[in-house]
């Protein structure tokens, strides 16, 4: 049973449909992490997917781009409860790195630069639903973002969009991330309000 | 809302009785929800500045101009109230009392609310971890926890505060820089664990003058709030 809070009424600030129950409409964009933020030039970066038989495929920035970048438009949330509308993006297709691979498990560990990781089930980064970014509003993503990539996974969130992201591992059984190992959701969902367990 | 203390024009503490709520630590968090007549909800994350496992449980909310929870929390609720909470949350912005290590809090603005549950533990403990808070204000006005800061400061507590718009009487003006850091803080050869809690820019400026002067980048622990544009 709700609690009501005598006299509050609310700022109504968004009655915006696309808004997820406990979220409000933010026009900035907040920062939150967890320690300090990693300064990797693109020259140095290297991203890399490794099977659950312990295979390995690595990438430079050079190679990603040629996997074929897209633009993306679409909404963010995140757990401290903001959202961000119709917010613009490039990068390159989750799908296209697994595909190059060939492997499938059901569970995957993303990694990144500065340490930070987070889980996520193979169903939500498959299907077009996750990339690899590194382009903000027409411009390079700043380190404070998570620059110069992360990883974009808008349907969750946005914690499971881990920042600096330099691999991903795949598992045959979930394993809880950074976060999650805190006390944070397995998976995320924001309709669902899937914060903490 | 067993009680309300001011601590500024714009910010005042909330002492919230909460039975069911599990055992807290410094420098964790609790969700606050608001719930209208009509049941539309708004919620936002509060730091605890209240002692690890101190009961009531203490929150120290700034108002936000164009906030909309924080408002109501600082000029609307009242005591008796009830309060839809959730928490405590979080487990890595925080300070446990078997840490020894040396421990460097630096604070901007409402950023000092986690920090000072800190130090309010690490002073109900008696933990002989050595603590330094570095502690970047407006204005004398916008101090928060002034008289018990003061009468904390010790042996194992120290405490500099430094004023970026207007100082006291024969304090300078200025913001936190390369040279407070350098001389203020804790060394890196004291291998302190470091917590820095503030605005982004803040704390982006804190981190990366940290790293400039040696310390490790797995000791240091940040919090931020508030939109970059």
């Amino acid at each position: 049973m709700a609690v009501f809070s005598p006299g509050f009424r609310g700022r109504r600030r968004s009655t915006n449909p696309a808004l997820p129950p406990g979220q409000y409409e933010e026009h900035g964009f907040p920062v939150l992490s967890a320690g300090i933020t990693p300064r990797i030039r693109e020259d140095d970066w290297r991203f890399s997917l490794t099977t659950t038989s312990g295979e390995s495929r690595e990438w430079s920035w050079a190679d990603m781009m040629a996997l074929g970048p897209e633009t993306i438009s679409t909404d963010i949330h995140c757990v401290t409860s903001w959202s961000k509308f119709g917010t613009s993006w490039r990068g390159v297709s989750v799908d296209k790195f697994l595909d190059s691979v060939g492997a499938d498990a059901p569970y995957v560990m993303a990694g990144c630069y500065g340490g930070y990781s987070t889980n996520l089930p193979m169903e939500d980064l498959r299907g077009g639903k996750a990339w690899v970014a590194f382009e903000f509003d027409g411009e390079p993503l700043r380190p404070e973002h998570g620059g110069p990539a992360r990883l974009l996974v808008p349907h969750l969130y946005f914690w499971k969009s881990a920042k600096w992201v330099n691999s991903l591992t795949l598992m045959e059984h979930d394993r809880a991330g950074f976060w999650e190992s805190l006390g944070y959701h397995m998976h995320g969902d924001p309709w669902l309000e899937e914060r903490y367990r | 809302m067993a009680a309300i203390r001011p601590e500024t024009p714009t910010a005042r503490t909330l002492v919230l009785d909460a039975p069911e709520l599990g055992s807290t630590v410094a420098g964790q968090h609790i969700d606050i929800r608001l719930t209208a007549e009509d049941g539309y909800t708004a919620q936002r994350s509060y730091s605890l500045a209240s002692a690890t496992g101190a009961r009531p449980v203490e929150v120290t909310v700034e108002r936000f101009e164009d906030g909309e929870v924080s408002p109501y929390l600082v000029e609307d609720v009242g005591i008796g109230d009830p309060l839809e909470i959730r928490g405590p949350i979080g487990g890595w912005f925080v300070w446990r009392r078997e840490q020894e290590e040396p421990v460097q809090l630096v604070a901007g603005g409402s950023g000092i609310v986690p920090l000072m549950g800190m130090i309010r533990t690490h002073a109900a403990v008696g933990s002989t971890a050595p603590f330094r808070l570095l502690y970047g204000v407006q204005d004398p006005d916008r101090r928060y926890y002034r008289d018990e800061l003061v009468r904390l400061v010790g042996p194992g507590l120290r405490v500099d505060v430094r004023y970026s718009r207007r100082a006291p009487d024969g304090l300078p003006v200025g913001r936190i820089g390369a040279a407070e850091l350098a001389t203020l803080a804790l060394s890196p050869e004291q291998q302190p664990t470091i917590y820095v809690c503030g605005p982004t820019g803040f704390v982006e400026a804190i981190a990366d003058g940290l790293l400039r002067l040696g310390h490790a980048p797995e000791r240091i622990r940040t919090e931020r709030f508030g939109p970059t544009g």
